[in-house]
Order: C-alpha cells, then structure tokens, then sequence
C-alpha cells in the first residue's frame, strides 16, 4: 500500500499524488500518516480510491470529495468533506465547525460529535454522527439527511428546504420553520439503510424527524408593512 | 484570525520544558497571526512583585538599577531580556515602583508574583527567539499570535494584556461594543492604556474579580456584557480559563492528559505535545466556561 508521510512530503505533492491516482481509477488503498492537523488533506479527489488518514486534520480535509473513500483516524478541523459529491467519508474523533456544509452527495459520518452548523446548506449529503451536534445545524440545509444518534443543540434546521433531520436524543431548540414531523414508513426506511451504511448501533423507530414547515416558502403579504 | 495557544501543566516534572512547548506551539500558529507575538509564562512565584516592562529605545535601561535603588532605598534585580526588562520589587514598594518607571517612560506590560510578559511586532519565531522563551519554565502559560484587526500594529496592540496582577488575556475575533465598555469602565475608575478591544475586555474581567467575582463569574460576565466575536483565554495566578461566545465562528480545541491541559486555535498546535496521540482532544462549547486552578 502506498503511504505518504507529511512529515517528508509537502502537502501538494500529497495531494498531486491522490488526485492523479484517483483520476487513474486506480483504487487502490492509500496510506497518509502524520498529518499533525494539516489542513486541505485529501482534497479534490476525482474518482474511486480508498485513503487512510492516521492521525488528525485541520481545515477543510476531503473537500468537494468525489467517489473516493476517506478514513480519518482522528479528529477533522473545520469545514471537512465540505462540497462533497460524492463517495464516503469517515471520520473516527470528532469534527469541528461546518462538517458536510454545502454536501452535494455521498455519505459523511463522524463516529464523536460534530460541532456548530453541521450541515449548514446541505444539498444532496447524507451526514450520519454518532454523537451530538452543535447549534445552528442543517442551517439552509436544501436536501438529503442528517442523522444524529445524540443530541442537537439551538436552532435545528433554520430556515430549512427540504432536508430531512433525524434526531435520537433532545434538540435543544427548532430554528425558524422547522418542525417535528411524522416518521412514516419510507421514513424508518430511509434511516435504517443510513445506520446500516455509517454502522450505528440505534434503530430508527428511536429517532424523531424533523423538516421544513414551509411557511417561509412564499412571501406572506401579511408581512408587507415590515417593508 | 489570530491564533491563541495555551498549556497548564499538572505535574511539575514538565515545568522546565514549559517554554519550549508553548513556543513550538506558538510558532505553529505563525499563519494565523504574522504580525505581532506574545507570551505570558507564569513561572516560580517571587518574594515580592515581578514588573515586567518595555522600551523600544535600550538607553531606557541604562541605570536603570541604579535609580530603582536609589528611589525605593533597596537593591532591585532587573533582567534583560531584548526590549523587555523584569524587575523584582518588594510589594510595598509596588506605587513607588510604578511611578518611577511611568516618569522613565517605560512601558508595563504586566505586574505578578509569577506572571511575566513578553510581546513585541514581528514573526512569532523571531519574538520567540528574541526573549530566550523556549528557555522559560513555569506552571502555565498562555500565547497569542496577532493579526490586526482593531488596533494598530504596535507593541502595545499584541497580545497578551494584562491588567491586574497575575492576570491577563488573549483573544481571538473583535469585540463590538469596546468603546462603550471602555467609557463604562472609566466611570468606575478602571482605565486602559490603548485603543485596543482585546484590551478592554481583559479590564472587564479584572475590573469584575476586584468586585468580589470568581474567575468563572467574571468569564460568565463577558457573555452577557461583552458583543463581539471571541475566543477567550485568560491566565491567573494558579490556572487558565476559556469562553467562547455563543456564536462560536472563532476555533478552538482543548486536548487534556494526566500530564497537562492545552489549548490552541487549531490541532496543529498540539502536534508535538508529548502523549497527544492519546490524550482527550475536543471542542470546548459555545458560551460555556471552562478553568482549570492549581
């Protein structure tokens, strides 16, 4: 298995390397190890490829990610897997701030606790997290699902589209228009595949849901004299 | 930006290596902070008050030993260190002391009986190397590298502040409501000496402990009447604190071990730390106070 270490390699040569071997489809496992928290790990990475992480990241590891799997074996700072595409992304720690922002597609899940605005602007991820999230996550959140086995913090889902929030444990609060709903059967579904997929020991007849009112959907005249 | 670092030891085996951790740490957060470095390193408490203090111009502290003795009646040891000096002065003497080195046109970067201040404008690794910190032991201490936004450029822009004894601050983000919080402090009595907001914020939280405010009401304080945008990290005599506002943009992440907790701006700092690969890495929480006392 190949292995890049940072400690010798500059980050560009790191990530030069894993962008012309996924661009190859080569598929092939690779190994980074002392990534001492750098940031932009893994980034960028155009095709199927299975990178081990061994250590903890900065800011924004597996970004805009597509196809590839990514396997941090630590803790992600700011903003990882953000702009994902596609592919998988599994975080061992925790990750800060604005995990999974802006996702287009594939699975992000982080096996500790997420931090504020997980999810914020979400458009098609699916971000499973075993532990809790911070506040204002799945902020402008537009599609796909996020799932937490803990708890969530202030304002859930504000100002929510369509995205679907999966709660197990309490939310601290609802942000504007966002609501619990009914978990109907396409529901559980859904869920009990996402667990399956991010290996969460819960069953999804313990989660609430949570989504869009849709009142902020269209201007209400009543609001005109704010004008 | 702005990077912050911190490191409380709890055992002392480590004391002697206290500056050369942080400074590594420090020089890590370089990217976030060029500008300007500083360091508070709280070291063997003294018999008496350690002053340290500041001159661009090195004639400054020419006889300057030789005037403290002569004015306070008593033999004073003074330090150089680069454009910083620590003078050790018998605590009675603390007014006498003060005014003489104001007429002198020195600078006090801070007063304690642990506390030293080190800080000046440049690259933290040169300001690193210009005090001889990696060379500094001590229980803990707390660092900041600086890039500007409030203030100007200057010695006395960087961080940390200190503004009572044994006791300062560093801060990332940009206080909102500085200037009236500056105008509120005055009227009871509690002046700062820049434009600076970090500066402001640091007479808030000494201005609420002479009040009768624990360490953690004091922190609490600043949620409620601080607006703004802030990570805070505030040393004492016997410990560190953190608080985060509740909006919490600005990072930050605390790593714990039997040995030591620290904290820093980013993971990054913490990679050289002895036993980070094990030790209990996490974000502190939005509007939540933690300290941590000897």
């Amino acid at each position: 298995m190949p292995t890049l270490d940072m400690s010798k390699t500059e980050l560009r040569e790191v990530n030069a390397t894993l962008q012309a071997a996924a661009k190859a489809q080569a598929n092939e496992p690779f190994e980074i190890i002392n990534p001492r928290g750098s940031h932009a790990v893994a980034v960028g990475l155009n095709g199927p490829l299975d990178v081990t992480v061994k250590g903890s990241t900065g800011y924004y590891c597996a970004g805009m990610n597509k196809d590839a799997t990514i396997h941090v074996e630590g803790s992600a700072g700011p903003g990882v897997a953000e702009n994902m595409m596609s592919g998988t992304v599994v975080i061992d720690g925790d990750a800060s701030q604005y995990a999974g922002a802006t996702g287009h597609g594939g699975l992000l899940v982080i096996k500790g606790n997420a931090s504020s605005r997980c999810g914020i602007s979400m458009k098609g991820i699916d971000i499973v997290v075993h532990g809790s999230i911070g506040h204002m996550s799945a902020f402008m959140a537009q599609k796909g699902n996020l799932v937490v086995l803990g708890d969530a913090g202030d304002a859930l889902g504000d100002s929510l589209y369509e995205a679907r929030l999966f709660v197990r444990g309490s939310v601290k609060s609802l942000g504007a228009d966002c609501v619990e709903k009914e978990m109907r059967p396409e529901h559980i579904e859904i869920l009990a595949d996402l667990l399956a997929r991010a290996g969460a020991d819960a069953k999804p007849e313990e989660f609430k849901r949570y989504g869009s009112a849709r009142t902020l959907y269209n201007f209400n005249i009543d609001n005109a004299d704010a004008y | 930006m702005c990077g912050i670092v911190g490191l409380f030891l709890k055992k002392d085996e480590l004391r002697p290596r206290l500056g050369d951790m942080l400074t590594d740490m420090l020089i890590t957060m370089t990217d976030r902070g060029p500008d300007s470095a500083g360091i508070a390193i709280y070291g063997d408490a003294a018999e008496g008050l350690k002053f340290t203090v500041q001159s661009d111009d090195p004639a400054a502290f020419d006889g300057l030993a030789e005037a403290l003795e002569g004015a306070l009646g008593t033999a004073i040891p003074v330090t150089l260190k680069d454009t910083h000096a620590v003078l050790l002065v018998p605590a009675e003497q603390q007014a006498a002391a003060t005014e003489l080195l104001e007429a002198r046109g020195l600078r006090i970067m801070g007063v304690g009986e642990a506390m030293e201040i080190f800080k000046e404008v440049g690259l933290p690794k040169d300001v690193a190397e210009r005090f001889g910190l990696r060379e500094m032991g001590g229980s803990h201490g707390i660092g900041h590298t600086r890039m500007a936004t409030e203030s100007a450029v200057t010695t006395l822009g960087a961080h940390p502040f200190s503004t009572a004894e044994d006791q300062c601050l560093v801060h990332n983000g940009s206080l909102s409501n500085h200037n009236d919080m500056r105008r509120k402090l005055a009227r009871k009595g509690v002046f700062t000496k820049t434009e600076n907001d970090t500066e402001v914020g640091a007479a808030y939280i000494s201005s609420r402990i002479a009040e009768g405010a624990t360490l953690g009401e004091a922190l609490e304080g600043t949620l409620k009447d601080l607006d703004g945008f802030f990570t805070f990290v505030t040393g004492t005599r016997n410990g560190f604190g953190v608080v985060r506002d509740p909006i919490a943009c600005k990072p930050a992440v605390m790593a714990e071990t039997d040995d030591y907790v620290a904290f820093a701006s980013e993971y990054r700092a913490f990679a050289d730390l002895p036993g980070i690969e094990t030790a209990r890495v996490w974000e502190p929480e939005p509007a939540t106070v933690y300290f941590w006392e000897r």
